[in-house]
């Protein structure tokens, strides 16, 4: 058990320092809208997910009808119907700690699923359960220390919140060494910009999502015979 | 605070719903049955493709009108592949390009 918290806390690490100035920024403006820090960590609690999050403030602050609130949120987190889709059986195996893991699965927890590699005397289960603990830990800490005394904090962070960029380019960077096939990223990322041009940068990603997946699934007669069975990309 | 108690939680739980309504949904769709071969192959493909787009969704505001808008983001991202092809280090490529980043934003641009 020793080796499989070790393990969660090293592969996390990176996350708490790109949600450190993140999650103060959010304290900080909730602060500023009227909400506590008690108000912000409950939020970043249930909700646990930054994009939404700092769109929430907007709904907090001004008068939008619960219908427009339940679209724009639908919207904002659509990527997350996507998350579940490669782990429905790994999940299945974990028996009820899946519950857990299913409602934790924001895009930071999501991203070291993908990363996970077995490591001797590292519990499989555990290690997923525990990667997501502390994404949440960091989350909710973080957000609430922005409440509490972001405004006491004088050096100059500007541009620390690129932690998290550079969290995803690193994770695609181990995701494509290993990989047989490495269309889907390139297809994507092609996706992405046309998508941004097309419906602008606050929309684009669920239409760059569907265009993907539908490009994967045409492509799927040329593509599925390079995957190895067990493959994990 | 605009909105009074009651409303606000109102708007935090619908927030949360909306979120956990899509974490969900993938599996109960396919509860208690064998995953369609397709869904089987898309998960696998999925993660690169999801990684590849929060890439460019960390970037989508980045602009191309002057040097300072998009050159950092540029230099920065160039040191992260050379550093993780390098060392394959996750946490020095993490903290170096980090630490580059903020050190364009803040002293060279």
């Amino acid at each position: 058990m020793k080796k499989t918290i070790a393990y969660a806390v090293r592969r996390s690490l990176p996350i708490l320092i790109g949600f450190f100035p993140v999650g103060l920024a959010y304290g900080v403006l909730m602060q500023n809208a009227g909400y506590n820090f008690l108000w912000t960590g409950a939020c970043s609690l249930f909700v646990f997910t930054g994009s939404l999050q700092f769109l929430m403030v907007d709904f907090l602050t001004s008068v939008t009808p619960l219908f427009t609130v339940a679209v724009m949120a639908l919207l904002l987190s659509s990527r997350h119907i996507f998350y579940g889709l490669s782990f429905i059986e790994k999940f299945r195996e974990f028996g009820p700690a899946r519950w857990y893991l299913i409602y934790a699965l924001n895009d930071e927890a999501y991203s070291l699923h993908c990363a996970y590699r077995p490591e001797a005397g590292v519990d499989e289960k555990w290690a997923f359960v525990l990667s997501a603990v502390c994404v949440q830990l960091y989350w909710v800490v973080c957000s609430m220390l922005g409440g509490l005394l972001g405004r006491l904090i004088t050096f100059d962070t500007t541009g620390i919140d690129f932690a998290l960029t550079v969290l995803f380019v690193v994770i695609l960077l181990d995701q494509l060494r290993g990989a047989s096939v490495k269309l889907p990223a390139v297809a994507a990322m092609l996706s992405s910009v046309v998508c941004i041009l097309v419906f602008g940068p606050a929309n684009f990603i669920l239409p760059s999502l569907l265009v993907t997946v539908a490009a994967l699934t045409l492509l799927r007669p040329k593509l599925e015979p390079k995957l190895s069975k067990t493959e994990v990309v | 605070m605009v909105l009074p108690v009651g409303q606000s939680i109102l708007v935090i739980a619908v927030c949360a719903a909306a979120t956990q309504l899509e974490r969900w949904l993938p599996f109960l769709l396919f509860r208690g049955r064998a995953v369609p071969p397709v869904v089987q192959y898309l998960g696998k493909l999925l993660p690169m493709a999801v990684m590849a787009t929060l890439v460019i969704y960390c970037l989508r505001d980045v602009t191309f009108a002057a040097a300072a808008d998009f050159v950092p983001e540029l230099i920065a991202i160039a040191v992260v592949v050379g550093l993780h092809l390098w060392r394959r280090s996750t946490f020095l490529s993490i903290v170096g390009g980090t630490v580059c980043y903020m050190a364009l934003v803040q002293l060279v641009f």
